[in-house]
């Protein structure tokens, strides 16, 4: 049990955090001080809301490229409809965001589904769909800050017990996820349609519908992450979290989730956001030239893979020389 | 196209050559105005002036264009597709400076009139380059709006945006070049967001961990001045970090009034979209040259005087702060 523990890629996740943790405090030590740390937890929120989503689609051999774009159209729908009607409560606000993120979810699992065409493809197309879709409602515009009414801008940063409402989300995500992850038959159904698709058939499982649902969960994520997205930071604009999306599949694969699907865990999707988040923010405050920097993060990446490679083909043998013994 | 529609084009066309000397432009002359990318509310501005030399000059199409995100590549993919279509004038605002002349090169062997404007191409890559102002009326003014706060001196830093961006970086430098003329102004480090807002505000942040005694923040770029302001704000030190730098008047409306930001500047890019258009016109029409030493008119503004590099200035960037920021939100 022990053993199963200290060789698990969500220990040797955390010890890597743990480590680099450690080596930042030795160049600046005020960046392990708890406020700070809790700061760097808020800044990585939204990289875990969109993590655990695209955890849930990698888990059933899929990829969703249109997070970020799924994001940025929510958040500029939420910030024109704050600047049309600037009385809409922020509940209602949040229900749009929502929703509006979870039918382009929808969209993407109905185009897998029923039309089987390829997942990249799909959310490559999307992706450009809904990015094109803002330059068209915006006109290439920008939404600012003097335009955004205050309680629109206040909500993520509203603290409740000491951390600001956007850190929260994340906190009551996460837990949502490892419940449904964990405790339903959806959840399960997720793990066998990517682990092994035959047999899930096999089990009954319909494997075009889950994977149209774990879209839909992406997109629900990614309509929420959108307006948090865009009152933290109070902007809007067509660019706004570019390219957001490969950090986001890069958290998950160095949360040890496998690209050919079937393996991976919520506290992994966290842990490698986590990872991520430290080191993005650890950059800026140790002096390290940005020419460096994004070479570091790539680094990084890479030996998180590395060390998940090996640790994943010592487990696969373990699992088969438990069969030989029981045979 | 129908046969004799290619057949009255290429007369037209022939008849156009052949009456180079009486100078008589029957077809519409068509301006491409190619951006770092589309969706930039400076760059929409500028188109604005485009259209409005357009006008004026008569007889005149814009085309307006860029790539959807700020890279070189798809500058030149945007480049290809205008050489295809035949374009007469391309002015560009580029996103590299060496990467584009290729692209750029062939263009100019098509006979395209091609011109840089904002951030510079290689000289090899273009016929002239428009300035939006000097490089050292820009370095000196950014580092003068932090001064002009800071009666006691202090720690200043910048943010800019990607650490190759050709024209922060020439700012970046002539604002070094006249540290020494303000004592007390300490400069401590030089930050790059990339044009992203999250990673502008997080670089904003890790300035202000790193340097608790930091006075001012200076962002030479739109992206960068609204992240740094939000930044400051969510640290509240509001009054303690004076973020300025370079931002758009309607974008930078909300910093002024919270007082993050005491002042900043810009140049107007409605004129900088209307000049380069004119001067684009000119070299096309043919009624000027882009050599050392040459006038060429633009139009309301007056004209530019190009140097050895075939570089000129517009003008003289202008600063905004809470006296006049109400009059100028609403024009760009």
């Amino acid at each position: 049990m022990l053993k199963r523990l200290v060789t698990a890629r969500e220990t040797i996740l955390l010890g890597a955090i743990v480590m680099l943790l450690a080596l930042i405090a030795t160049r600046f030590p005020g960046f392990v001080a708890p406020g700070n740390l809790a700061s760097v937890f808020n800044d990585t929120s939204p990289l875990i809301l969109l993590a655990l989503g695209q955890m849930i689609v990698i888990l059933t051999k899929c990829i969703d490229l249109s997070v970020a774009a799924n994001l940025a159209l929510t958040g500029m729908v939420v910030a024109m409809l704050n600047v049309a009607y600037p009385g809409v409560p922020v509940p209602v606000i949040l229900v749009i965001a929502v929703t509006l993120g979870t039918i382009m979810g929808l969209f993407n699992g109905l185009l897998v589904w029923k039309l089987e065409i390829p997942p990249i493809v799909v959310t490559l197309g999307t992706m450009t769909i809904y990015r094109g879709i803002i330059f068209l409602i915006s006109e290439g515009k920008w939404v600012n800050s003097h335009e955004m009414s205050d309680p629109f801008k206040a909500f993520p940063r509203a603290e409740v017990l000491g951390l600001p409402v956007l850190s929260w989300v994340a906190i009551l995500a996460v837990v949502v996820i490892y419940l449904l992850m964990t405790r339903t038959t959806l959840g399960r159904a997720f793990y066998a349609v990517g682990g092994n698709p035959h047999a899930a058939v096999y089990a009954g499982i319909n494997v075009g519908r889950t994977q149209f649902w774990a879209y839909t969960i992406a997109g629900a994520l990614a309509g929420i992450t959108g307006y948090l997205w865009v009152s933290r930071y109070a902007v809007a604009y067509v660019d706004i979290a570019g390219g957001f999306e490969l950090t986001v599949v890069a958290a998950c694969v160095i949360g040890g989730v496998s690209i050919a699907g079937g393996i991976g865990s919520v506290i992994g999707a966290l842990l490698g956001a986590v990872f991520l988040g430290v080191i993005n923010n650890a950059l800026p405050v140790i002096n390290v030239s940005p020419f460096w920097q994004l070479a570091i993060s790539g680094g990084a990446i890479i030996i998180a893979v590395a060390l998940n490679a090996r640790a994943n083909r010592t487990k696969g043998r373990v699992i088969l020389k438990r069969a030989e013994q029981a045979a | 196209m129908s046969v004799m529609q290619k057949v009255l084009t290429t007369a037209a066309m022939a008849t156009s050559l052949a009456a180079t000397t009486t100078a008589a432009n029957a077809q519409d002359m068509r301006i491409a105005l190619v951006v770092k990318a589309l969706g930039i509310g400076f760059f929409e501005a500028a188109a604005k002036g485009a259209e409005e030399a357009a006008g004026e000059l008569g007889g005149t199409e814009i085309i307006y264009t860029g790539p959807t995100d700020t890279t070189a590549e798809g500058q030149i993919e945007v480049i290809n597709s205008l050489i295809a279509q035949g374009v007469d004038a391309i002015a560009i605002s580029a996103n590299d400076p060496d990467a584009l002349v290729p692209a750029l090169k062939k263009a100019m062997d098509r006979g395209i009139t091609v011109i840089s404007w904002d951030s510079g191409v290689a000289p090899e890559g273009r016929m002239m380059h428009l300035n939006p102002s000097s490089t050292e009326l820009i370095g000196n003014t950014i580092l003068k709006l932090a001064a002009d706060h800071m009666p006691d001196g202090g720690d200043v830093a910048i943010l800019s945006a990607s650490a190759t961006a050709t024209n922060q970086n020439a700012w970046i430098e002539a604002a070094k070049a006249v540290l020494p003329n303000y004592p007390g102004i300490n400069l401590v480090a030089t930050v790059y967001g990339d044009d992203l807002s999250d990673k502008s505000y997080r670089e904003a942040q890790g300035l202000m961990a790193t340097y608790p005694d930091l006075k001012a923040i200076i962002a030479p770029t739109t992206v960068g001045i609204l992240a740094s302001c939000q930044a400051v704000t969510d640290e509240g030190k509001i009054g303690q970090v004076n973020v300025t730098g370079l931002g758009l008047p309607s974008e930078m409306a909300g910093c002024v009034e919270s007082g993050a930001t005491e002042s900043f500047a810009i140049w107007n890019p409605i004129d900088l979209g209307y000049a380069a258009t004119y001067i684009a016109h000119e070299l096309a029409a043919g009624n000027a040259a882009a050599e050392p030493g040459a006038s060429i008119s633009m139009g309301r503004i007056g004209a530019v005087t190009l140097d050895d590099t075939n570089t000129g200035a517009m003008s003289d960037p202008f600063t905004y702060d809470a006296s006049n920021i109400e009059e100028f939100k609403s024009i760009f």
